[in-house]
């Protein structure tokens, strides 16, 4: 069954086309994972599913609805979540408080009742406590959940984006560069969370510059370049694919690492 | 259970205890009408630190909402024959009603435009005040008729410090459950970061207005008991001084303590009636310990001495 999908989908950026014409088909319950040279439109394309950028044109269907146009918080609401490559962490709260937030499209009490503490407001806090803790548990960072986020490190800090995405137990679940920065231990703690996430039927869409963990993980690799679909295919494919060599190391440099394997 | 309920409103408990304790160190009735003064503004300044504090969105035009309140216990009264308590509650629901309408096309801005923004509307609020001469009394003001209460007519400074105690520690255990709310967790989130609120499904522009809404039903409510408490209001009260007179005192009690809005409201309620023993210098003193304050307690004084305390506890 096709989770997500976009329709021709484009977006222009001062006469520049981001993104031109990109039509994708995800399956529920896959790894999918998008590459590309940097600026061929990788994190516009997730802006753009994600409803924080809209298209010009084109179009999204989620679960089979369209979904063109809707806002990010409409799209969560309906199954949709994402992290983000330049961490978006609420410093100022405790890793459980963060991932806590991340209930809120669960959360069903009004701001009357929360002004005046009502016993469903102390029920709802302690619901939403334990969802928070399991999500944190689902990422070995269960230790962490009264420190203050701002005192974790760069990987910890990773996965509480990924601990704080899955506490609103979305149906596809964007990685924006899960593993960049990241040590080799680090992305192997990622790899690990990724693969118990899709166990657990959630849909993730990736992408990633860690070639060996895209390659790893993925069960289909779609590249862009230049704001267009270059190839599709399962990682072997895509990795034997000469245009994806030579879109990454221009012509020249394919040539170098055509001679370098000989 | 038991102790997430006492951690919860130790503040509020440790708050009314001053409160009552307070008043037996009072050596004449001076200090009541000191004491009223500043519960009144710590009243509005919690309201207005949920806004800042937490949510993290700026308001330079909150003594606009304090203008609503205190002409609405003038206007209902002497045009509409409306008892005092009934105003009061028609003035908090009016601001409510202008936060609502103002608050919609503002609060999409952001930092100093929004801050400019509201500005603006305090603005608006004290020059309507000011030329609407036929209700308000222009400049001049007008006289405020005596709070009422069941046929006892609120007068003098004790009673007065009674009230506005109570309803300073009914506003603050109010501000204190929306901080471990929902609603509050996601107030917060929205103040450090309002795309991933967003990824997360927080409906950030109704939150915000929200919370926009309620603290202008505080500084209404203050406004009120202040026009009451004075038995005259003139526009002053929605001017631009008291605006930010009332960010001041948010920040330097501390952004996102609500303790600390008692303490910020305390020293700048508190510290001209002591300074005026230096005459012609008041003023500048003022400034001057204002400014030493937040060069050493620079997140404010609540937050400042919390965070020195727990270092000599390490």
């Amino acid at each position: 069954m096709t989770i997500l999908e976009t329709d021709r989908l484009a977006i222009t950026f001062g006469g520049v086309r981001a993104i031109d014409g990109v039509s994708i088909s995800i399956a529920s319950g896959q790894v999918f994972s998008i590459i590309g040279p940097n600026g061929s439109g990788k994190t516009t394309l997730f802006n753009l599913v994600s409803g924080i950028y809209q298209p010009n044109d084109g179009s999204i269907r989620l679960a089979g609805e369209t979904v063109t146009g809707l806002a990010p918080d409409q799209l969560a609401r309906r199954g949709l979540s994402r992290t983000f490559q330049n961490l978006q962490i609420f410093s100022r709260m405790s890793v459980l408080e963060n991932v806590m937030v991340g209930r809120h499209r669960h959360e069903r009490t009004g701001v009357l009742a929360d002004l005046l503490h009502w016993p469903t407001v102390a029920r709802q806090n302690r619901a939403t406590r334990e969802a928070a803790l399991a999500a944190l548990a689902r990422v070995s960072l269960a230790d962490a959940a009264d420190r203050p986020a701002g005192s974790l490190a760069y990987g910890a800090l990773k996965r509480l984006e990924i601990a704080r995405a899955l506490a609103s137990e979305p149906s596809v679940l964007l990685l924006d560069e899960p593993a960049a920065g990241c040590n080799p231990i680090e992305t192997q703690d990622i790899d690990h969370v990724i693969r118990s996430i899709v166990q657990g039927g959630i849909t993730v869409v990736l992408v990633e510059h860690d070639m060996r963990l895209v390659m790893n993980i993925s069960d289909r690799v779609h590249v862009l370049a230049s704001g267009r679909t270059l190839t599709e295919g399962t990682p072997q494919e895509v990795r034997s694919n000469p245009a994806v060599i030579e879109a990454y190391l221009g012509v020249h440099g394919s040539q170098e690492a055509g001679r370098a394997f000989d | 259970m038991r102790t997430l309920l006492d951690t919860r409103l130790l503040p509020a408990i440790a708050v009314a205890a001053i409160v009552i304790v307070l008043p037996w160190f009072f050596p004449s009735a001076f200090y009541y009408r000191i004491g009223a003064l500043v519960f009144i503004f710590a009243l509005a300044v919690v309201g207005l630190n949920l806004l800042m504090g937490f949510a993290g969105q700026v308001s330079l035009g909150h003594a606009g909402f304090l203008g609503i309140g205190a002409y609405s216990v003038a206007i209902g009264p002497v045009y509409f024959g409306m008892p005092s308590w009934l105003s009061l509650f028609a003035g908090a629901v009016l601001s409510g009603l202008v936060a609502f309408l103002v608050g919609r096309p503002i609060l999409r801005l952001k930092g100093h435009y929004l801050a400019v923004a509201t500005l603006g509307f305090g603005l608006l609020v004290a020059i309507v005040l000011s030329n609407e001469a036929g209700w308000t009394g222009g400049p001049d003001g007008m006289s405020v008729p005596k709070l009422t209460l069941f046929s006892w007519s609120v007068r003098s400074a004790d009673a007065w410090y009674w009230i506005a105690g109570t309803t300073f520690v009914g506003g603050f255990i109010l501000a204190l459950n929306l901080m471990q709310s929902p609603t509050g967790r996601s107030l917060q989130a929205i103040h450090d970061s309002e795309i991933a609120s967003l990824v997360l499904g927080i409906d950030v522009a109704s939150k915000k207005l929200t919370i926009f809404i309620i603290s202008a039903m505080y500084a209404s409510v203050a406004g009120s008991y202040l026009a009451l408490f004075n038995g005259h209001v003139t526009p002053d009260v929605a001017g631009f001084l008291r605006s930010i007179e009332l960010v001041a005192m948010v920040v330097l009690g501390g952004m996102g303590s609500i303790v600390g809005s008692l303490v910020g409201a305390i020293v700048l309620v508190v510290l001209p009636q002591v300074l005026t023993v230096f005459h012609e210098y008041e003023q500048a003193l003022l400034g001057l310990i204002v400014m030493v304050f937040m060069i050493f307690l620079r997140r404010g004084i609540v937050p400042s001495l919390a965070a020195i305390l727990q270092g000599w506890r390490k």
